[in-house]
């Protein structure tokens, strides 16, 4: 039975675990990395779950989703396993990008995961271009694209939206909105800084939804999927969240309060997601403890899997500049 | 003897950018963060507060936004130094750099000078994956108009952005995140940089290893090896990409008699290439051996350690390329 959320037990179980497990994975990672199993960047995205969860959900199968560079929430919520992220943080062949790309560059194509993008707003003018294709193919899959407030004043922002909005594609832009672009808080970057209405200088219908409620996402998410889907026109969501941690592993975070933290920690996505599911019994303590047990098993597992996981051959390193088995 | 203070590569850059705030109130610098992060890699780390806000300028993400604002304050008759973060988004500024910076003194007929100084950190850092570990310095030495140099030293990396500034015309300073952290001694009164001439960093008479960069330390440690091998090598640190100091080299290959060209850069239409073409015309004759170059392998830069070390040239890999031309 929904409620009148939509929700069933069957989907509220999935999608609280779905959350722990993006958390869970994340400071796993963050300790990793501190051993050294995990080099290079690494962003956690803790804090701002709900957004990818909310997001994602909504989506099909086959429609393409690009993200950033803090996208293992992304991949999760996508159904790329958990193991073979973290055998790619590792740097191990067994990875989703055989170890060449790191905890930045995430991709599956099966899955319909592009991505794992470090150039900050480069992959907006790809999902503009994506969904043209989509469009022109005469699919009926939609393009979702992912990117941070800070994104919102490259130049690739606003021609990705005007061409999208000129060539009428099927693309949602959802503007994870954490308040920061690394130090430089929002009211250092933006004349205007409510993102969403830049979407109507392109004529995008657009929206700001608060980041850090999943039912609130969900709503906005299956309302704005739903329309691109069936106009075949653009759209953008902002969500409005916020990053716990640092930006990434080298941020002393010289630029904000603790105090500031502190407050938005207040509004954590996921306890607030688990008191409702209780509350409206959508699940019970009992299977909410079972949860936390299989989320320690399915940490163990992907742990073991990238510490299983082997290096490449250095003889391969000059493989896959050019295509292997080029298409005749 | 003047004395000696033992200081790291980061601690020379910022004591270059603080002197000429100091000198000069037409200077400031600005950048993604370097204010009030402090600075990306920590370069600019409490100039904010010493300068203020006017001369410590944080600014949005958009490269080619504030690059090409920096090249008119430059037209304008302001001294700006430009921090693009690192080389690896110093492809977005690309045009405002060419079609601009380079471009307007003879597109006026001599009227337009630019005298912008911008600065990339470049190089691979550590394990940062393809899109985070570029070494373009070929790209931008390729473009008439630019002067392109190098920080191989501490020397330089505290000597060079004086004579940038002074310099009526774009400079480009490449600088290197691996060597952030590298303690080295250097004169307390080391003067400014010459950017006009390459430096010989030891003298030798058995060949010429001709590099810059992070290779001019991994070649002096190469040379120092083979000295006790009895193999007695030239460093040459170009120093200037463009224009080369072709003199000096040429001198040292007349006397040397061989040439290993070494540098991270892929190896295919780098730096060595011209240098290469360039002791062909001009020292042909006065060869023992064919020049060789040692330069990075032709593959996007993998993340795991062992293939990102096995993609450039280590001192190990000098040493030996050494050894084969002496004693094939
Ligand atoms: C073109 C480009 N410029 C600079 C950077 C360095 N950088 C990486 S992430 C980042 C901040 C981006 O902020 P935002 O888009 O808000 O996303 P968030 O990291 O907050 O999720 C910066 C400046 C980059 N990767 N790409």
């Amino acid at each position: 039975m929904k409620n009148k959320n939509n929700l069933d037990p069957e989907k509220a179980e999935k999608l609280l675990f779905q959350m722990l497990l993006m958390r869970k994975f994340e400071e796993k990672s963050a300790e990793l990395y501190t051993k050294e199993k995990i080099r290079g960047f690494l962003h956690l995205y803790i804090g701002e779950e709900a957004v990818a969860t909310g997001i994602i959900q909504a989506l099909k199968p086959e429609d393409y989703i690009l993200a950033t560079y803090r996208e293992h929430a992304h991949a999760l919520a996508r159904g790329v396993d958990a193991g073979v992220i973290m055998a790619e943080m590792y740097g191990k062949q067994e990875g989703c990008s055989r170890g060449r790309g790191g905890s930045m560059h995430l991709f599956d194509k099966e899955k319909n995961f592009f991505g794992g993008n470090a150039i900050v707003s480069g992959h907006l003018p790809l999902a503009t271009g994506m969904a043209l294709a989509s469009k022109k193919l005469k699919r009926d899959n939609i393009t979702v694209c992912f990117f941070g407030e800070g994104a919102a004043a490259e130049g690739e922002f606003h021609e990705a939206l005007n061409l999208a909005s000129l060539w009428k594609v099927p693309v949602l832009f959802v503007c994870e909105n954490n308040l920061y672009a690394m130090g430089t808080a929002l009211r250092y970057t933006h004349a205007v800084q409510e993102i969403e209405k830049k979407g109507p200088a392109y004529g995008i219908e657009s929206k700001a939804v608060d980041g850090m409620d999943l039912l609130k996402l969900m709503e906005a998410a299956n309302k704005a999927v739903e329309q691109v889907r069936s106009s075949g026109e653009p759209y953008l969501l902002v969500c409005n969240t916020y990053r716990f941690r640092a930006h990434s592993m080298f941020d002393a975070e010289l630029y904000r309060d603790k105090t500031e933290v502190e407050k938005w920690k207040k509004r954590d996505p996921i306890p607030k997601f688990r008191k409702y599911l209780l509350k409206e019994n959508l699940i019970s303590e009992a299977k909410v403890q079972e949860l936390e047990k299989r989320l320690n098993t399915e940490i163990q597992k992907a742990v073991d899997l990238a510490e299983a996981g082997t290096w490449e051959a250095k003889e391969e390193l000059t493989r896959f500049v050019y295509s292997e088995n080029p298409v005749s | 003897m003047s004395e000696l203070k033992k200081i790291t590569y980061r601690e020379a850059l910022k004591a270059g950018i603080r002197e000429a705030l100091l000198n000069d109130d037409r200077v400031f610098l600005m950048g993604e963060d370097v204010g009030r992060y402090g600075g990306a890699f920590a370069v600019s780390k409490s100039l904010l507060e010493e300068f203020g806000e006017d001369r410590i300028m944080d600014v949005p993400l958009s490269e080619s936004g504030f690059v090409g604002a920096g090249i008119g304050a430059s037209l304008a008759g302001m001294k700006p130094i430009v921090e693009v973060m690192t080389v690896n988004f110093g492809l977005l500024p690309m045009d405002q750099i060419v079609n601009n910076a380079a471009t307007l003194l003879h597109m006026s007929g001599g009227q337009l000078n630019v005298p912008v100084v911008i600065r990339m950190s470049c190089g691979i850092g550590k394990q940062l994956a393809a899109q985070h570990s570029h070494s373009w310095e070929p790209l931008f030495a390729h473009i008439p108009g630019l002067v392109v140099v190098s920080v191989g030293t501490h020397e330089d990396a505290r000597g060079m952005l004086h004579t940038a500034l002074e310099h009526p015309d774009p400079v480009i300073i490449f600088e290197y995140t691996s060597m952030l952290n590298l303690e080295a001694e250097i004169q307390i009164d080391a003067g400014h940089t010459d950017i006009s001439r390459a430096k010989v960093r030891r003298e030798g008479k058995d060949i010429s290893i001709i590099t810059y960069g992070i290779g001019v330390y991994k070649a002096l440690e190469a040379a120092k090896r083979l000295s006790e091998q009895g193999i007695d090598a030239e460093v040459i640190d170009l120093r200037v990409l463009r224009p080369l100091d072709e003199d000096c080299f040429i001198k040292s290959v007349s006397k040397t008699h061989r040439a290993l060209l070494v540098e991270e850069a892929w190896a295919s239409v780098n730096i060595s290439s011209e240098v290469s073409a360039r002791i062909m015309e001009n020292a042909f004759y006065e060869l023992d051996a064919p020049v060789k170059r040692l330069g990075g392998s032709e593959v996007p830069i993998p993340y795991p350690l062992h293939l990102e070390n096995a993609s450039v040239p280590q001192v190990e890999d000098i040493e030996n390329a050494v050894i084969k031309i002496l004693r094939p």
